[in-house]
C-alpha cells in the first residue's frame, strides 16, 4: 500500500512541475496568416527567428492567399501572407507590399524525352488537353502523362494560376508530395510534371519555358515565366508592434536569405 | 486482512482505468467523428454527397460527389479479394496439411515478414516496379491505376487470410480426417471435403479480416493508384475513400475540410458494417 501511495504522490509531483513549466511568463505574439504555398518559407523562418528570440512566439494560419489579405486588412493579422502579387485595389485599400522571396516552378519530363523547350501556351495545352501527343511539340510518337499535385498544395495553385489553368488539368496522376512527382516522372518516360525548383534533380529533365531554363538568375530577373512572389502584406501607415518590425526585419535580412532558400525559394536580398 | 483486500481492489481499479482508455478512445473518436463529419453532409445534401459523381473541392464552384471515391474502395477491395483470398487460402491448406516441416518454417517466417512490412514500402515497391509493369505489359501510357492498387492490396492481405485461416485448419479434429481416410477418401478429398468444411467459419473470418484490411490501407494506395477522382476503371487512375482524405486533408479548410470528415464518416461506417459481420460470423460459428 506504501508504495502505490508512494508513486501516486511521485506522479502528482511531475505533473505538477509539468504545469508549472508550461505557465511561465507572458510571451509576446506575432500573428502570420494566409497562403499555404508559403509554409516552408514561413514555418522555416518562424523556428529560426524564435530561437534567437525565445520570449517571441511567430504563428501562421495557413487559409489561403485571399484570406490572409483580409485578415491583414480586418487587423486579424500582423503580416498577411500571399503568393501573388497584390492588386491595385487592395493596395488602394491601404496595403503595402514587401516581396519577401520568389517560388520558381520548373516543368520537369523523363530524362528520355527529346524535348527541351515548351512555350507557356504549349504548357497550358497541353495540361488542359488540348495537346495529347508528345509528337505534336516535337518529340516522340507517345501518349502525354500528366502528373499533377492535390488540390490545395500550394505548387498545384501556382502552377495553374500561371498558366491559366485553373480547374481544367487533365491530370493523370494527382500525388501529395514533390518527390512523388520526380520519382513517377522520372520512371515514365512519357510523363510530364512540375516541381519546386529547388527540389529537382538530374534524375529528370527540366524544361525551357519560352527558351529560358529556371534558374536562381532568371527568377531573379524575370526571364522565366513559371515563378511568382512570396508577399508579406502590411497595413500602410500604421506601424507594426515592435514583435513584429523585428520578425519583418528579420525575414528581410541577409541573415534570412540561405533559410528561405533552403525552404525551396528564391530570398530577393 | 483488510489491507489485502484493500490492495486487490486498488489493482482492479487500476486495471479497469487501463481497460477504459481503449473504450475511451473509440468512443472518442466515433463521437468526434459523427459531430466533425455530419456538418458538411447536412450543408452538401446527403445525396448529392454520397451519389454525385464530381468531386472538385477547390473548384471556383465546388463540387463534393464522393460516388467515385466510394466505387473505387469496394472494386479495389473486391478485386484484392477475389486475387488475394485463393492464393491466401490454399497456401493455408497447403501449409496445415501438405507441407513438410522444414518448408512450412520457412514459410511462416516469410508470412511473419510480409505482415510486418510497413504500408509505405508496399507502395513503394509498386511504384518503382509494378506501374512500370504494368505500362510496359498492358501497353498504357501510365500505369499507377486500379488494378495497380488491387494487386498491392492483394499482396496486402495475404498475410491475415492465411494466418487466420491456417489457425482454424489446425483446429481441426485430428478424428475428422482419420475417419475420412478411413472410410477409403484420398487426403486430397480428405481435405477439401472434411477439414475444409469444418474450418469454413475461419475461413470466412480470414476474408473478412482481409476485407477491413484491403478497405482501409491509405498509404500503399496512395503510391500507386493516381489519386485523381475519376468513376472506377481498371487502367484508370482512381481514388479510395482512404486517400480521398489522406491526400487533401493537409491544405484543406473550411468545407473542404468537413467534407473530408464527412467521407472518413461513410469510411467509418463500413469498417462497422465489416466488423459486424465479423461479430456474427463468429456467433453462428459458437451455436454450432
Amino acid at each position: 500500500m506504501k508504495k502505490i501511495l508512494a508513486i501516486a504522490l511521485v506522479a502528482l509531483c511531475a505533473v505538477g512541475f509539468a504545469f508549472a513549466n508550461g505557465a511561465s511568463e507572458s510571451t509576446q505574439n506575432v500573428s502570420t496568416d494566409g497562403s499555404t504555398s508559403m509554409e516552408a518559407v514561413i514555418g522555416s523562418l518562424a523556428e529560426a527567428f524564435m530561437i534567437e528570440h525565445p520570449e517571441i512566439t511567430v504563428t501562421y494560419n495557413p487559409t489561403g492567399s485571399g484570406s490572409g489579405i483580409t485578415a491583414v486588412q480586418e487587423g486579424r493579422c500582423d503580416i498577411g501572407l500571399s503568393s501573388r502579387a497584390l492588386h491595385d485595389d487592395e493596395k488602394a485599400a491601404g496595403l503595402t507590399e514587401t516581396v519577401l522571396a520568389l517560388d520558381g516552378i520548373a516543368i520537369i519530363v523523363n530524362n528520355s524525352n527529346p524535348v527541351t523547350d515548351l512555350t507557356l501556351e504549349q504548357i497550358a495545352d497541353i495540361y488542359t488537353g488540348k495537346i495529347i501527343n508528345w509528337s505534336e511539340v516535337g518529340g516522340n510518337d507517345g501518349a502525354i502523362v500528366l502528373i499533377g499535385r492535390e488540390a490545395g498544395s500550394g505548387t498545384r495553385d501556382g502552377f495553374e494560376s500561371i498558366t491559366g489553368t485553373e480547374d481544367l488539368c487533365q491530370y493523370r496522376q494527382e500525388l501529395t508530395s514533390t518527390g512523388d512527382v520526380i520519382t513517377t516522372v522520372s520512371t515514365n518516360p512519357n510523363a510530364i510534371g512540375y516541381a519546386s525548383l529547388s527540389a529537382v534533380s538530374d534524375s529528370t529533365k527540366t524544361l525551357a519555358v519560352n527558351g529560358v531554363l529556371p534558374s536562381e538568375e532568371t527568377v531573379l530577373s524575370g526571364e522565366y515565366l513559371v515563378q511568382r512572389p512570396f508577399v508579406m502584406a502590411t497595413r500602410s501607415g500604421e506601424a507594426l508592434s515592435d514583435a513584429a518590425q523585428m520578425f519583418y526585419d528579420y525575414a528581410l535580412s541577409s541573415e534570412a536569405a540561405p533559410i528561405i532558400a533552403g525552404a525551396g525559394a528564391v530570398p530577393l536580398n | 486482512m483488510n489491507i489485502k483486500k484493500a490492495k486487490e481492489d486498488a489493482i482492479h481499479f487500476i486495471f479497469l482505468i487501463l481497460g477504459l482508455i481503449a473504450v475511451g478512445s473509440v468512443l472518442v473518436i466515433t463521437i468526434y467523428l459523427v459531430i466533425s463529419g455530419l456538418p458538411a453532409i447536412r450543408e452538401i445534401g446527403l445525396a448529392d454527397f454520397l451519389f454525385g459523381r464530381r468531386w472538385a473541392s477547390t473548384a471556383a464552384e465546388p463540387e463534393y460527389g464522393i460516388l467515385p471515391f466510394i466505387l473505387t474502395s469496394i472494386y479495389g477491395t473486391a478485386g484484392a479479394i477475389v486475387i488475394g483470398v485463393p492464393i491466401g487460402f490454399f497456401a493455408a491448406v497447403y501449409l496445415a496439411k501438405m507441407a513438410p516441416r522444414k518448408v512450412c518454417r520457412v514459410m511462416e517466417l516469410c508470412i511473419g515478414v510480409l505482415a510486418g512490412i510497413p504500408s509505405v514500402v508496399y507502395g513503394l515497391v509498386g511504384m518503382l516496379i509494378l506501374i512500370p509493369a504494368i505500362m510496359n505489359i498492358f501497353n498504357v501510357p501510365d500505369g499507377a491505376s486500379l488494378l495497380a492498387a488491387i494487386i498491392v492490396l492483394a499482396v496486402m492481405i495475404l498475410p491475415s487470410v492465411i494466418n487466420v485461416s491456417l489457425t482454424s485448419l489446425q483446429a481441426v479434429p485430428r478424428e475428422y480426417e482419420e475417419a475420412s481416410l478411413a472410410l477409403g477418401a484420398t487426403s486430397t478429398e480428405t481435405y477439401f471435403k472434411v477439414t475444409v468444411p469444418a474450418a469454413k467459419s475461419g475461413i470466412f473470418t480470414a476474408i473478412v479480416l482481409g476485407i477491413g484490411r484491403a478497405i482501409g490501407e491509405a498509404m500503399a494506395v496512395m503510391m500507386v493508384a493516381g489519386n485523381v477522382a475519376n468513376m472506377p476503371s481498371l487502367f484508370q487512375s482512381v481514388r479510395f475513400l482512404t486517400t480521398a482524405v489522406a491526400s487533401e486533408m493537409s491544405y484543406s479548410s473550411g468545407l473542404q475540410r468537413q467534407a473530408l470528415f464527412s467521407i472518413a464518416l461513410v469510411l467509418f461506417f463500413f469498417i462497422m458494417l465489416i466488423n459486424a459481420t465479423l461479430l456474427l460470423i463468429k456467433k453462428r460459428s459458437q451455436e454450432q
